[in-house]
Parts: structure tokens; C-alpha cells; sequence
């Protein structure tokens, strides 16, 4: 419906995961409530500040009625707030945030962020993610992955580029090498925080084909704004050519893809 | 007068003698409260300035196709002039953006908002509202200006310091800023001091306002005013020494070679970052917001009472639900701690911490519609005289509201998931604490004026200033909240590299047209700060017909206050008493 009136509550349109319909409905309910809440409130505040103005022959009054009630629309806005704790924050939230869908009927890929980049991680026809260290990362292998373990062999590692299927969950196990960074695409209506030494999750289930942006949403330095990928959604088919070509195109320790983006060097600035 | 009550010995020192000790190193809250006062106005100023060359900057972010560097606009020219290395032919270098916000940041808060509402507007006006001759140690007050100023400047000091000033934010989220140049430490070390500072003020406000009321004065009579003062202070008290370690072990991080916010394995510059690890950054974010959502209320509660004040004084009425006020104030306070992880939904904390969160942080909105509903039924039944500062309060009343109410779907995690570090995050807080906080206690300087100085202000000048101030600061911040709704992220240099922000760059250019307006809206302010002084008209000891103590004595009032120490016979606003010969009925005033 919100397509045919062309108006979209200023929400970036199209909204391209499972959920975002859900949030938008909540922001949209919540904003029109804020409206309604707002237009009560300075519509009165007009009328006392007309009626109520100080000219000659009128004389404020020293009682105030109505005082004991002065809790009763703090009240009513808390009742409202309970109940879309109770209806939409607790389903919406536990679905999106507490749990994600069963690993074994979703596509898996590892997201290593780091100053200004993202590497993805695709465990490859194996199914297996290939062992990663600290201690080989290198300006050619950014992520670590050891070269000895046979789960490796297959892994495909992208820059800035996200493939995944239509219709299908994706479940990004995030990890970061340096920094706070935080995954966002405004089309999906979630983002989160990656955060080095731990693993945070995001999930989504695409609805709508097409490429769309990800940004970082958490301050990481000078390079933040351009710190830009991209996520691809297309059919299934299409997305086992492109992992195809993947594993033909490159090596374990080759992480550079033909359509990466520049990136841009992560500068020491402590020295 | 000085023990006869108890007292501590606040007024047991002579008036000292000469310039320097009447009005530099003065012991008199008077003179440290408009030391204070000049003092966060500057500060205001300074971090202003910043936030304009950012508007500048987001304005026009790269340069327009017919863009000819031989021939720079004034404008261009003189911003190359003036940092040719960072803002060369007038577009800025992304480090020198991050270091401008991180500053902006911490200085319209820590060194602008929070010391003109408490350090000002308190050491000024409180002891007169309770009718006390100074504060209880006057030397600790004066130590905690001369604290404040010393960290002021250490912060400001950080833009000489090598790679700049702080550039993570005004959060200074690990590990970003421990692998931060030295500015960052510049950052850590003042704001210990300046938590010093603020402590120090603390227990002083508390003592002074538990011991030193007159006679007759109970707390059921005490001034919203007051009553706001003295929550606030418990909340300072009580948030900021969690900040205040929380800055020491970042600042040990960073000297001393330890690991408080540092994993294992972090790789910086391409190398594994030579620390043990086993520290966590999350730590830092519980430990910041632990401080940083009280310090909120700390933003807010201040101004509220100056809101109360006038509002009072300008309906001509008794305050609707003084009771109801001060009860949520306080209310206020005790959930203010419990609120703080709603900062951090997204951040990699539990996420079946989050529904706990919500359920706290909305629950504040029941003291807060109610502060409101009992502000504006205040106005019911009123005779409202439309001078400078009750306009400067009315405006906040709309103002907050859209701050308020912009809090709920932030407060909400499934809607803080889209919005979270957007510019609506941005839109939201500053109508909190610009259009909001800033409004008020502009008001209060215009309301108080005539005590500090015996004059008014221009009322003329006043509203110029008042709507120069107000219709730009909308279109200032307004747009923000169109921007964060599709998803423009805060924190950007060069908001159009990312595509996604293209459709609402525009609001961009008005915001900072605006932000123009805003600080040209400010010279008539200036000025009749500085005109009024001489030739403002005389103000007399009570010069807008109010209740409270502070207009019972002369204005200015002397060293000491009160000729004789006032008694306390009512409530503080006895407006329109029926039967009373004049509409206003003094708490001094004997029946
Ligand atoms: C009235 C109810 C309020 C609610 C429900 C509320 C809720 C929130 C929430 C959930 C956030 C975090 C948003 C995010 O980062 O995604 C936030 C941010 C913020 N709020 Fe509020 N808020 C309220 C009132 C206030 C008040 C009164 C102030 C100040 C006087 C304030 C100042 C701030 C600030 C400074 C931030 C942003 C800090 C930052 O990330 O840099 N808020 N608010
Ligand atoms: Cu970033
Ligand atoms: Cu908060």
C-alpha cells in the first residue's frame, strides 16, 4: 500500500529483509502517536497562552484544579508504552536480535572488519570456515587464514563485496580486527556493532533482488565515511555462478576480488 | 547570624579588599557564579564556532563540477588562510572533522551546558533562594572554579598536542581512542579534573542546601529551582567518580601499557598491538553511559527549575503540582541510574539485556510527561506576561517535547535498530539539550540578570535575540531527525561517499544556513549583555514582582546577602492570594 501512495514516511526505500516490515510498522505506529500526542499538546498550549494572557481587568486564579491528576497522562502514555513492549518489542526484538534462523538452512559467511574495510569469509563447498590467526595476517592475507588447514583450501575471502541468495538467511558472524565498527544497511533496518575479541551476529532473509550499501555506523577513524561495501542479492542460481567463479578465480591466500573496491590503508597514527 | 542557627562558618570572613580578591580569587558564590557564568558562555562559544566549520564542511562536502581552486568564494579563502593543512581551499580533512566533534562534544557538555545550569545558575542563585549569607565551604568553592577553568583548558589545550586533538567522539569509545595520538590523553586527564571539579561542587550544594536554609524554610518550601539543584548534585555525586575510573584505567591503557579495554590480538597497522589483551571495550561503553545518561538529567534538571521559576513568576499563579514536580524530579533521579545500557542495544551486550532496558528507560517517560503536563496546566488560569525570559520558557515547553517524545522510538530497540547512530540519534538529543536546556538557561540569564547586576536587560534586544534564536535552532535540528529517518549515519566526514545519504544531502545546506542565522542571532545578545551593564534600566531589589528569597535582598546583593538573616513564613509561590493586597505575596514577607 505504502508503494502505491508513493510516500514512505521518510524510510529509504525499498525496505529488502523479512523484518523490515515489522520495524517500519512500529516506526511508523510510534511516529504517528508522537504526531497525534504533539498536536494535543501545542494545541493547548496555544489556546492557554492566548486565553490566559495578561490584560487589564483579568486576574490569575490561585487554585489549580485538577492537580491530583497530574500523573493521569503519564499514566495512559505508560500503559500505551506496555503494551508495545508487550505486542511488538519483545516478538520483534526476540526474533530479529535474540535468535537467529537454524544455521543449517541459512548461508553462514564470517565478516572480519577492519580500518576501512570489510572481509567476508565463505566457508566454501566444504562448509567448514577455514582457521584464522592473528598472527598471519598479513597485507595480503587480511584475514589470517592459515594456509595448513585444509578447511581453508576452499574458503572464499571477498573485500567489500556481500553475495547471498533471495529468500534465503544469511548469518554474518562478525568479528573486528582493530576497532568498533558496526554493520549497516539501511534497507534491512538493522545494523550492529563489531567489536574485536568477540563474535556478534546479524541475520537477514533478503526479499528484494538488487545491490544495496553498507556502511559503517560506529566511529573508527579517519577513513569511517569511506568505509563502504556492497551487498549483492540475487537468485540462487545466479549466486552459486558467482561462488563458482570464486573458487576458480582464486587462491586461499589471493583475498582480492576482480570487483573489490580500493582499500584504503590503515594508518598507524600512534606512532 | 553565622552560628546562631548552626551554621557553618560561611560568613565568618570579612569582605576582602582589592581587585583581586573581590573579583578573581573571590570566596563569594556571587562572584563564582558569574565567574562560571562568563566562563560556559565562552565555552558555548567556542564549541559553537567548531560545530559551524562542521556545518560548513556537511554543507558542502566535496567540491561542486565547476569548482575552480583560482578562484576561491571569500569564504573558501579565508578557511584556507586559516588552516591551510586541515581545511585546505576550505574542505576539511576527515581528522580534523573527527577531532572538531569529539570536541564539540565535550565542551557544549562537560564545559558549557553542565557548569552554566549547575556551577552558574546554582552557586548564583541558590543560597539566595534559601536565604543563606554564602555556600557552606566557600573555599572548596572556589577551588572548584579554579579546578574547572585548569581542565577546560587541558582539553582545549589537546589541538597542540602532536596528531591533534581527541578524535573518537565525545563517547571515546575503547579501542579506537586508546590507539588514538596524544590529544586523547589531553582528553582523559582533563576530564578527570573536571570531575574533580564538579565533585567538589557537589558535596558543597548538598551540604549547603541540607544545613543552611532560614528559618521557616522546609523543604516542602524549597524552590523547584532548589529541588533540582540538589537532585542533580546527588546525581553528579553519585555517576561521575564511576567516569572518573573509567577515564584512569583508559588513560592507564594508554600510558602504561595495560589492557582494561584491549582483547587479545588486536592488529593495528597491520601488526598485532603489543598488549596482553583480555580487556573488553564493551567495559568502557557500561562505564561511560553509567555516567554519561545520568549526566543527561544533570543537562536537564538545572534548566527545568529555571523553567519553574519563571514560569511562576510570569503566570502570576501558584505552580501547578509543586508536590507532582518535585516528586518526578526526583523520580527522575533514582531511575536515571538504571536507564544507561540503552545506549546500547546494538553494542554486543547481551541482547536479553534489552528488554529490560526498554522497560526502565521508558518508564522515565512517566516523570517526564508529568514535569510537562504540570508546566503547561501551570498556564491554565493564568494573567502570562509575554517578557524576554518567559518566552525563553515557553519556547522549551514545545521544544522538549519534540526531544521527549523523539526519545521513545530510540528507547524502543527494535526501532533503535534502524535508527541507532543516525542522525535522528543526533536530531533527538540536541532538541533535549539546545532548543531544550540551552533556551532555559538563556532565559535564566535574562530572569536573573537584574540580581547579579542591578539592571535589566533590553527587553528590545532581547527578543531579537529570542527569535533569531529560536526559528533557526528548528531548522537546524529539525532536519536532522528527516535525516536519521532514512538512514544518514552521524559521525561522517563526507556523508555522500556513501550513496544511500544522496537523497537527503540537501537538508544539509539549510541546516547550515541556519546554524549561520543561529550565531549571527547571537550579537544582539552579546551585546546587550555587555550594553545593559552600564545602561540598563535600574532593576531595584525585586524587579519582576516574584516570591523567592533571591528578590528580597538588594540587587546586586552585598558581600553576605542579608542584612538579617530572612525567616520563611509560606510556600515559595504565593501568586494571586485572594485577599492579598498585591498579586504577589513574598515568603519574607511577615503576614
Ligand atoms: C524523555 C525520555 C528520553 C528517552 C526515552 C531517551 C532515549 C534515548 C535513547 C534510547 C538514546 C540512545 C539512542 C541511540 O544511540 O541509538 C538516547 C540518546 C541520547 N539522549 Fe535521550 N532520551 C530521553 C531524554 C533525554 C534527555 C532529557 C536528554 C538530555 C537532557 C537526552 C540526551 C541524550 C543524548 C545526549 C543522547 C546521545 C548520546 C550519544 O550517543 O552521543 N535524552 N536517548
Ligand atoms: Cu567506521
Ligand atoms: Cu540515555
Amino acid at each position: 500500500m505504502r508503494e502505491e501512495w508513493g510516500f514512505h514516511w521518510g524510510l529509504p526505500q525499498p525496505a529488502a529483509s523479512s523484518y523490515a516490515g515489522d520495524i517500519d510498522f512500529l516506526l511508523i505506529l510510534l511516529h504517528v502517536v508522537m504526531v497525534a500526542l504533539y498536536v494535543i499538546g501545542v494545541a493547548l498550549f496555544v489556546v492557554f497562552l492566548v486565553k490566559y494572557r495578561a490584560r487589564d481587568g483579568h486576574r490569575a486564579s490561585y487554585t489549580n484544579p485538577g492537580e491530583s491528576a497530574s500523573f493521569l497522562p503519564a499514566g495512559l502514555v505508560l500503559a500505551f508504552e506496555i503494551w508495545l513492549i508487550l505486542a511488538f518489542e519483545v516478538p520483534i526484538w526476540g526474533a530479529v536480535k535474540k535468535s537467529t534462523p537454524p544455521p543449517a538452512e541459512s548461508l553462514n559467511v564470517k565478516l572480519i572488519a577492519q580500518q576501512f574495510a570489510w572481509n567476508f569469509q565463505y566457508p566454501g563447498p566444504d562448509g567448514q570456515f577455514g582457521r584464522r590467526s592473528a598472527a598471519l595476517v598479513t597485507a595480503e592475507n587480511a584475514i589470517g587464514l592459515d594456509p595448513d588447514d585444509p578447511a581453508s583450501k576452499d574458503d572464499i575471502v571477498t573485500i567489500n563485496q556481500l553475495h547471498v541468495p533471495l529468500g534465503k538467511p544469511t548469518i554474518l558472524g562478525m568479528t573486528s580486527k582493530d576497532v568498533i565498527h558496526d554493520f549497516q544497511v539501511v534497507n534491512f533496518r538493522n545494523k550492529q556493532d563489531i567489536v574485536p575479541g568477540m563474535e556478534t551476529v546479524l541475520w537477514f532473509e533478503p526479499t528484494v533482488a538488487g545491490k544495496f550499501e553498507i556502511g559503517c555506523a560506529q566511529l573508527c577513524g579517519l577513513g569511517h565515511t569511506k568505509m563502504v561495501g556492497q551487498v549483492t542479492i540475487e537468485t540462487e542460481s545466479e549466486f552459486e555462478e558467482w561462488k563458482k567463479q570464486q573458487v576458480a578465480d582464486a587462491s586461499p591466500s589471493d583475498t582480492g576480488t576482480a570487483d573489490a573496491r580500493p582499500v584504503i590503508p590503515a594508518v598507524d597514527s600512534h606512532s | 547570624m553565622t552560628d546562631a542557627h548552626g551554621h557553618a562558618g560561611a560568613h565568618a570572613h570579612a569582605e576582602p579588599q582589592g581587585f583581586i580578591w573581590k573579583y578573581v580569587f573571590s570566596v563569594d558564590h556571587k562572584v563564582i557564579g558569574i565567574q562560571y557564568l562568563v566562563t560556559s558562555l565562552v565555552f558555548l562559544l567556542i564549541g559553537f564556532s567548531m560545530m559551524l566549520l562542521m556545518r560548513w564542511q556537511l554543507a558542502i562536502p566535496t567540491p561542486p563540477d565547476d569548482f575552480d581552486p583560482e578562484k576561491l568564494s571569500l569564504i573558501r579563502s579565508f578557511l584556507n588562510w586559516l588552516f591551510p593543512e586541515s581545511m585546505p581551499y576550505g574542505f576539511m580533512d576527515p581528522v580534523f572533522y573527527n577531532q572538531l566533534g569529539a570536541m564539540h562534544g565535550t565542551i557544549m557538555v562537560f564545559l558549557g551546558i553542565v557548569p552554566l545550569g549547575v556551577a552558574a545558575f546554582g552557586n548564583y542563585v541558590m543560597p539566595l533562594q534559601i536565604g543563606a549569607p554564602d555556600m557552606a565551604f566557600p573555599r572548596l568553592n572556589m577551588a572548584s572554579y579554579w579546578t574547572f577553568l585548569v581542565g577546560g583548558i587541558v582539553l582545549l589545550a589537546s589541538f597542540l598536542a602532536p596528531g591533534g586533538a581527541p578524535q573518537s567522539g565525545w563517547t571515546s569509545y575503547a579501542p579506537l581512542s586508546v590507539v588514538a595520538p596524544a590529544g586523547q590523553t589531553y582528553w582523559l586527564i582533563g576530564m578527570v579534573i573536571i570531575i574533580t571539579s564538579s565533585l567538589f561542587g557537589a558535596i558543597n550544594f548538598i551540604v549547603t542546601m541540607l544545613n543552611m536554609r532560614a528559618k521557616g524554610l522546609t523543604m516542602g518550601r524549597l524552590p523547584v529551582f532548589c529541588w533540582a539543584q540538589l537532585v542533580t548534585a546527588v546525581l553528579l555525586l553519585l555517576a561521575f567518580p564511576v567516569l572518573e575510573a573509567g577515564a584512569i584505567l583508559q588513560l592507564l591503557d594508554r600510558v602504561a601499557g595495560t589492557s582494561f579495554y584491549i582483547p587479545k590480538d588486536l592488529i593495528y597497522g597491520s601488526t598485532v598491538f603489543p598488549r596482553a589483551g583480555g580487556g573488553n571495550p564493551i567495559l568502557w561503553q557500561h562505564l561511560f553511559w553509567f555516567l554519561a545518561h545520568p549526566e543527561v538529567y544533570v543537562l536537564l534538571l538545572p534548566p527545568m527549575g529555571i523553567i519553574a521559576e519563571i514560569i511562576a513568576t510570569n503566570t502570576r499563579k501558584p505552580l501547578f503540582g509543586y508536590r507532582e514536580l518535585v516528586g518526578s524530579m526526583l523520580l527522575i533521579g533514582v531511575l536515571s541510574f538504571i536507564v544507561w545500557a540503552h545506549h546500547m542495544f546494538l553494542s554486543g551486550m547481551r541482547t536479553s539485556l534489552a528488554s529490560l532496558f526498554v522497560t526502565t528507560t521508558l518508564t522515565i517517560s512517566v516523570p517526564a510527561v508529568a514535569i510537562l503536563t504540570c508546566l503547561l496546566m501551570s498556564l491554565r488560569g493564568a494573567s502570562i506576561r509575554f517578557n524576554t525570559p518567559m518566552l525563553f520558557a515557553l519556547a522549551f515547553l514545545p521544544m522538549f517535547a519534540i526531544g521527549g517524545l523523539t526519545g521513545l522510538p530510540l528507547g524502543f530497540a527494535p526501532t533503535d535498530l534502524h535508527l541507532h547512530d543516525t542522525y535522528y540519534v543526533i536530531g533527538h538529543f540536541h532538541y533535549v539539550v539546545a532548543p531544550g536546556s540551552l533556551i532555559a538557561l538563556l532565559g535564566g540569564t535574562y530572569y536573573w540578570y537584574p540580581k547579579m547586576f542591578g539592571r535589566r536587560m533590553s527587553e528590545k534586544l532581547g527578543k531579537i535575540h529570542f527569535w533569531m534564536t529560536v526559528i533557526p535552532m528548528n531548522f537546524v535540528f529539525f532536519p536532522m531527525l528527516i535525516q536519521g529517518m532514512y538512514g544518514m549515519q552521524r559521525r561522517l566526514a563526507v556523508p555522500v561517499e556513501q550513496s544511500h545519504n544522496l537523497p537527503v544531502q540537501g537538508w544539509s545546506l539549510i541546516i547550515g544556513i541556519a546554524a549561520a542565522t543561529l550565531f549571527v542571532g547571537q550579537i544582539p545578545f552579546i551585546i546587550n549583555f555587555f550594553w545593559s551593564l552600564r545602561s540598563g534600566e535600574a532593576a531595584g531589589e525585586n524587579p519582576w514582582n516574584a516570591t523567592t528569597l533571591e528578590w528580597a535582598c538588594p540587587s546586586p546583593p552585598p558581600h553576605g546577602n542579608f542584612a538579617t538573616e530572612p525567616e520563611v513564613f509560606r510556600g515559595p509561590y504565593e501568586y494571586s492570594v485572594p485577599g492579598h493586597k498585591t498579586d504577589y505575596w513574598p515568603q519574607d514577607e511577615a503576614a
